[in-house]
């Protein structure tokens, strides 16, 4: 026995250089035992998640559940009690280049005088640096950046003149001009118009194709099954993690909702396992 | 326009115009992050900072009142944040119960201190002394302006009001982009990997950098208004953030200047016989400006600015 684990370990060690990547060490994000909370009570408790590359997964759970807290806690917008997290194998602060994050959009007063290109042109400011100067290149980018979202014709307006949709859409073409690798969207659906859903998706589509790692937290069951590949369900705890076809279970949604989903709502989904 | 406004009258408007910009520079990100009152609470904690300060090196001058003054605004800051947390405290509250009492402790630590021989007082704290500021030794009008013995004896309060003026002005210019990002949308900033909470630190130090070289010229009122009313008014005259700082700008030397002409003339005009403080005309002008931008300022009705947000 002793002997067959010693051998083992040599074969491991003499693997190393062909191996296949470790699918959790070099994931676009990966949580261990993140534990986050506000006053006493946790929000998020020891939860471990891999985000996949090339894919799209939904962080689905009640209000409350902490799905927004667990995207703050993996970017260290707010402080952890616990936990570790990795960027495609790095630890965050090296790979910040490589994140695009989309904050929910009534997180921030859109009455600020700026206008939408102001905006977009955020998302190039890791190249622009501190006191570097805006080339013309730069400014080229974001407008292409606007245009993928449709609101090329919006470049100069006040952000508060905009609808919601709207304003989703150029906090889109910001994470855009980031060109990152990993996208973290907060509710990117919550309160937009049915144009608007549709020029997310499609972008989010393609970003996907293009090899990326999208992270959204999603509100809408009724559109996991369609828009999304693996899902990520969470009630303070995780649930369950996996590809919608076995993972997005009414027995998984019980389980997270904790019977506050109706059962004729559970029926109407696109289930994996249909009752 | 001789040489008795080069003596009397340049210097006191030139500090009161420093004063205004360096205070209204961050005003400007202090209203946009809807902590105008930090500006309020730091112009008043400023008085037992110079106290303490006063009464532990004995002499009134500039560096030991800046590090008096600056530690009694990270004192404040702290205390602010303490009660928010520990008491559950809106941040208003917690901002007015901490100035109000520091203020107060400032003006008793100053009657109980001998400060008879020195120029310290609640009234001069308030409203600063910007008349007295002149530049007695310019004889020769504006030729005194390229005679070394007259320049070396300017109003040293000029001097340093300059230095933080520009260093104000340096400071916004350096860190343009952090301010904008973070005051625009802090958890992006946070993502981006920006330092948010030493932006935010640093824009209060700088703001109580500003209120104490101010406050040492002018006087707390000035300070309180110029942190707010050209800021105010000037996020009325446009939706760009660049072109508010000007506006900000304009207003403020605008709010000094004309303050000043009208405390001095003004009550001669009216058929009064003594000129008003001009520290208190400067604040009163901008809040008059801020008054017209709100009557008449292009960008004064926006959509969705005071209605519930549906979302």
């Amino acid at each position: 026995m002793a002997l067959r684990s010693a051998q083992v370990t040599v074969a491991a060690q003499d693997g190393q250089a062909l191996r296949a990547p470790d699918p959790v060490a070099s994931a676009p994000l990966a949580v261990r035992g993140v534990t986050v909370s506000y006053g006493e009570k946790p929000a998020v408790f020891s939860v471990d998640a891999t985000f996949p590359a090339g894919a799209m997964t939904a962080i689905i759970g009640p209000n409350g559940a902490g799905k927004s807290t667990l995207l703050k806690a993996a970017l260290g917008v707010i402080p952890r009690l616990s936990g570790e997290v990795s960027v495609f194998g790095q630890p965050i602060e090296t790979a910040r280049a490589r994140i695009a994050y989309v904050p929910q959009r009534a997180s921030v007063d859109w009455d600020f005088p700026a206008s939408v290109i102001d905006v977009v042109l955020m998302g190039l400011y890791r190249r622009i640096g501190l006191l570097g100067r805006l080339t013309g290149a730069q400014r080229a980018k974001a407008n292409a950046c606007l245009a993928r979202v449709g609101m090329s014709d919006f470049a100069d307006r006040q952000i508060g003149q905009l609808s919601g949709g709207q304003q989703q859409r150029v906090f889109l073409a910001r994470a855009l001009a980031q060109d990152a690798d990993l996208y973290l969207l907060d509710e990117p659906f919550a309160g937009v118009d049915a144009a608007t859903e549709r020029a997310i998706i499609d972008v989010l589509k393609s970003l996907k194709a293009d090899g990326k790692a999208v992270v959204c937290v999603h509100h809408d069951l009724a559109t996991v099954a369609t828009y999304f590949d693996h899902v990520f369900l969470i009630n303070v705890r995780k649930i369950a993690e996996g590809p919608v076809a076995t993972t997005f279970t009414g027995a998984n949604l019980n389980a997270t909702y904790g019977g506050r989903l109706a059962a004729t709502h559970i029926d109407q989904l696109a289930l994996a396992d249909p009752a | 326009m001789g040489s008795e406004f080069v003596q009397f009258s340049l210097t006191p408007m030139l500090i009161g115009i420093l004063a205004s910009i360096a205070c209204a520079l961050p005003g400007n990100f202090l209203i946009l992050r809807k902590q105008a009152l930090i500006g309020d609470a730091i112009s008043h904690v400023v008085l037992p900072g110079i106290v303490v300060a006063f009464l532990l090196t004995g002499v009134v001058s500039a560096l030991p009142m800046l590090l008096g003054a600056a530690g009694a605004a990270v004192v404040a800051v702290i205390l602010i944040e303490a009660i928010k947390r520990l008491g559950k405290i809106e941040p208003g509250a917690a901002m007015g119960v901490t100035f109000t009492t520091l203020f107060a402790a400032g003006v008793l630590l100053l009657e109980q201190t001998d400060t008879s021989s020195v120029h310290l007082d609640v009234e001069h704290a308030l409203m600063g002394n910007l008349e007295s500021l002149i530049w007695f030794q310019a004889r020769d009008g504006w030729a005194s302006l390229i005679d070394p013995v007259a320049l070396a004896a300017l109003p040293p309060e000029l001097g340093r009001i300059a230095l933080v003026c520009a260093l104000v002005v340096a400071l916004t210019l350096v860190f343009w982009r952090w301010l904008k990002i973070s005051t625009f949308d802090e958890g992006f900033a946070d993502a981006l990997g920006l330092p948010t909470g030493a932006i935010g630190f640093g824009l209060v130090i700088t703001a109580a950098i500003a209120a104490v070289a101010a406050f040492d010229a002018v006087g707390s009122i000035i300070v309180i208004a110029m942190f707010i009313c050209p800021p105010a008014a000037a996020r009325l005259m446009t939706n760009s953030l660049e072109r508010q700082i000007w506006w900000s700008v304009a207003f403020a030397v605008l709010s000094a200047v004309l303050g000043y002409v009208f405390a001095g003339y003004g009550p001669l005009w009216i058929g009064a016989q003594h000129a008003v403080s001009a520290a208190g005309m400067i604040a009163t002008v901008s809040g008059l400006i801020l008054g017209l931008t709100c009557l008449f300022g292009p960008h004064r009705s926006r959509i969705g600015v005071g209605k519930e947000t549906a979302t």
